[in-house]
């Protein structure tokens, strides 16, 4: 304990390329750029086959099957196939946070009651003007979720990806562990990082949370409220269905 | 003036949603679809703004064949209020009501002055622009949703069972404000129920489907309840046909006859017929008095003497010129504990009595002078 | 890459994916079925008091969102073992599986309807017979769907474990990687899905078999 500790507030790791702080903004770094690849894709892909209902088997077979698929081994296979770098890791990282944003773009579409969709083509909006007036911010807050799990999903799996050569928080994992056992800066490396990227997944979640708050319509918001009250009594969630990390 | 010419709709699995039906929409009425479920009433109103599309006949709209229209822009000049009002969650009351306005291209002050305007035009506080849909109860969001469809002043007005998912007292004062803005704007109305009475209630013109799709009377709610076209419509129009059908007869024509009153405090005297109606300072009636039945004729009548009475109908008013119907008159006569029914004035002040016999006998005059039911 | 006609590879080394087999399972499945014990009572209690509600289901959310990596980094700290040990994988696991099940738990047994508990009640059932008897039956469709999500996370988890040295299938992985050797690769991650999917699809058909009425509901397209 106190030599992860020591380890943890040694000013030497808190400077430079390869210091804390460092890793954290690498870290965070590739995790925005693979959220945001993700959903570019992802977004409007659930959200046409939301709104149209076409193409609902893209939506369930992804999630289910991509959540069997181990991501060490996508990681590591994709760097065997190409080569040591930054484009594999991101393909897989994209690869595995498509299916919870897609899958929360879905739900949020599908879940916009009926009789508000029907009265918004009643009254002579275009289906596009209500895909993007009507349906989108009212699926607002699931979307958002997707986001979110498909977020520390990334964060997690690139902690792993420190395997195959990337930066970021995951290294102090793996190069605490190739330091071997004995040494200081094997396991204390090794843990603190872990506390750093644990800590960092935690605030990261706050953030969000806080985020979707701001960015969702207070009308929705309660509705939302109550229908999640109200579906208790009568149907369960299960919404921590998605990747784990 | 809303015409469908031999409309079908067959689904590709074979079900007949609505099967040749020809029947013209009156302009400036209001039509009800109404029928049991599944017997195309919905399917034929939705396919007025083409939500669904005939696949067979045609459908004219002012003599316009409707599918030559685009459909949104079709729809933007046609009011549609549904069930459950299907409000945006997402926006404020106002906005919601101002959606079509600024869909048309108003500017946003416009059309949320005309979205205000409407607010106030069903009755709703101006307070609750501000607020959310989910704020508000069941029958403040059917009005939302009447506010929405008239926002831009369309000349007909689609409504969906938009009363059968609230409660009876709600629906009751939702169906009054309907009749009452009726009254005002002279919109072309096409409503769909599955309830009969609120059929008659509310229809210039009533359309009876029978399921699988086929028109089965098309008539006035008084015609319906007195020559049913066959014993389908007949027993969907369900029972006391006849009592009901009174509800269609003005009482004008019937004798008011005196009747005893009392006030309070007072003593109640010898009386005919044994019965006295206690009345208030401004004659309005509190309930009967059983004079046969007090012990002193001279003592003062109290509180406590009270019978409470029957329905009160009221007597033709020379300011609204709205008399009682036959069967106002008649269900006071009966609900009372005297066998007389309170003729009230418009301020609520009695005028005097009737009896069953004196309403009954009216009613045949009526029919022997040829005032038969149309 | 090497990808080498697979055959003789699997031919030689098929004792030692056994091994990775068997290990793997060992360390994925236990903790799930651990986890599920721990989350029936949590989930209950979670659906019964709304503080015990309060609590767990925010430290579900928040144990969920710690990385894997890390947890299973961070176990011997917080418990002790040593750095390889099987428990570094396990405790993770079944963390994650409590997480998911305590909510899965919890709002199936709310979602029973209040008059079935209640005629059972009139009936003369005691409480916890009619736990045992009445809300857990008709709460299993939903606890195994929480379960079939547990078990396919817990077989691709249980590689990350092979960073950290603690074998499994994972170890396959990475000496595959390390060796160049794709076969080595493909056949672990083959493995960890094909067992993931055929687990999951065993759960689905228990569900069903246990639960006869959610069938004939089916049938008859009607609801409870």
């Amino acid at each position: 304990m106190n030599s992860t500790f020591t380890w943890l507030f040694d000013p030497e790791h808190w400077s430079g390329p390869t210091g804390i702080p460092a890793r954290i903004l690498e870290h965070l770094g590739y995790t925005a750029l693979t959220v945001l690849i993700a959903a570019v894709i992802a977004v409007p892909l659930g959200a046409i086959i939301g709104h149209t209902g076409r193409g609902t088997f893209l939506v369930a077979g992804l999630s289910n099957g991509l959540r069997a698929l181990p991501e060490l081994g996508l990681l590591t296979l994709l760097v065997l196939l190409t080569y040591v770098g930054l484009m594999p890791v991101v393909i897989s990282l994209v690869i595995l946070a498509i299916p919870p944003v897609l899958a929360g773009t879905y739900a949020g579409i599908r879940n916009v009651d009926r009789s508000v969709v029907d009265a918004a083509h009643g009254m002579g909006m275009r289906g596009s003007t209500v895909l993007l007036q009507v349906e989108l911010p009212n699926a607002l807050p699931l979307i958002l979720g997707g986001i979110r799990a498909a977020t520390l999903q990334v964060i997690a799996t690139a902690t792993i990806a420190a395997y195959v050569s990337l930066g970021g928080l995951g290294r102090f994992v793996i190069d605490g562990n190739n330091a071997g056992a004995g040494s200081p800066d094997g396991y204390p490396q090794m843990a603190a990082g872990a506390i750093v990227v644990a800590l960092l997944a935690l605030a990261v979640e706050g953030v969000l949370a806080l985020v979707e708050r701001g960015v969702v319509s207070p009308g929705v918001r309660n509705a939302s409220k109550t229908q999640r009250t109200s579906r208790l009594r009568r149907r369960p969630t299960t919404d921590l269905v998605e990747n784990p990390t | 003036m809303i015409e469908f010419q031999a409309v079908t709709k067959e689904y590709p699995d074979g079900t007949v949603a609505v099967d040749n039906l020809d029947l013209t929409v009156e302009d400036g009425k209001i039509t009800v679809f109404v029928g049991p479920s599944g017997c195309g009433k919905t399917t034929s109103l939705r396919m007025i703004n083409r939500m669904i599309d005939p696949t067979g006949g045609t459908i004219l709209l002012d003599g316009k064949d409707i599918r030559e229209s685009d459909p949104p822009l079709l729809r933007r000049g046609i009011g549609y209020v549904i069930q459950h009002a299907g409000l945006f969650p997402h926006r404020t009351v106002l906005d919601n009501v101002a959606t079509v306005p600024l869909l048309t291209g108003a500017g946003k002050r416009a059309a949320r002055t005309k979205a205000a305007e409407l607010m106030e035009l069903v009755g709703l506080p101006a307070q609750f622009a501000k607020r959310y849909p989910a704020q508000l109860s069941g029958g403040q969001q059917q009005r939302v949703g009447v506010a929405r469809a008239l926002a831009a002043d369309p000349p007909v007005l689609l409504m969906d069972e938009p009363f059968s998912a609230v409660d009876p007292i709600v629906r009751d004062d939702l169906q009054q404000q309907l009749l009452r803005l009726q009254s005002e704007l002279d919109k072309t109305i096409v409503f769909v129920t599955h309830d009969i009475d609120e059929a008659i209630k509310l229809g210039d013109r009533v359309a009876v489907f029978r399921v699988g799709g086929r028109l089965a009377q098309y008539d006035t709610p008084s015609a319906l309840l007195a020559r049913p076209a066959d014993e389908f419509v007949s027993s969907f129009v369900g029972r006391d046909r006849g009592y009901r059908a009174l509800g269609f007869l003005t009482a004008s024509g019937v004798p008011v006859g005196p009747v005893a009153t009392v006030k309070i405090g007072e003593p109640v005297g010898a009386v005919d017929g044994g019965w006295a109606v206690a009345i208030d300072t401004d004659g309005r009636p509190l309930g009967w008095v059983a004079a046969d039945r007090m012990s002193t004729k001279d003592l003062a009548v109290s509180e406590g003497d009270l019978i409470s009475g029957g329905s009160l109908f009221e007597v033709d008013s020379t300011a609204s010129g709205t008399a009682g119907s036959l069967r106002n008159a008649l269900d006071a006569a009966l609900s009372s504990p005297a066998a007389i029914g309170i003729a009230v004035d418009g301020d609520g002040a009695v005028v005097g009595g009737v009896t069953a016999d004196t309403v009954l006998s009216a009613l045949a005059d009526a029919r022997r002078s040829g005032e038969v039911p149309t | 890459m090497n990808i080498d006609w697979p055959w003789p590879w699997l031919e030689r080394n098929l004792d030692d994916i056994g091994t990775a087999t068997g290990e793997h399972l060992y360390l994925a499945l236990l903790p799930v079925l651990a986890g599920l014990l721990i989350s029936v009572p949590l989930g209950w209690a979670s659906s019964r008091w709304g503080v015990a509600r309060g609590i767990l289901v925010p430290l579900a959310g928040v144990l969920y969102t710690i990385p894997s990596l890390a947890l299973i980094t961070l176990v011997p700290l917080l418990m002790g073992t040593r750095i390889i040990d099987p428990l570094n994988v396990q405790v993770p696991l079944a963390i994650y599986t409590i997480a998911l099940l305590v909510r899965s738990v919890s709002d199936a047994l709310l979602a029973v309807p209040g008059e079935v508990t209640a005629a059972a009640t009139a009936v003369g059932y005691r409480p916890f017979h009619r736990f045992l008897t009445v809300e857990l039956p008709l709460a299993v469709p939903v606890i195994i769907a929480g379960l079939r999500v547990a078990v396919v996370s817990a077989m691709s988890l249980t590689s990350v474990g092979a960073l950290v040295g603690i074998g499994g299938l994972g170890g396959l992985i990475t000496e595959g990687f390390l060796r160049n050797n794709g076969v080595e690769l493909v056949v672990a991650i083959i493995l960890i899905v094909v067992i993931a999917l055929v687990i999951d699809a065993l759960l689905l058909l228990v569900g069903r078999v246990i639960t006869p009425w959610s069938r004939a509901q089916q049938r008859t397209g009607a609801k409870a």
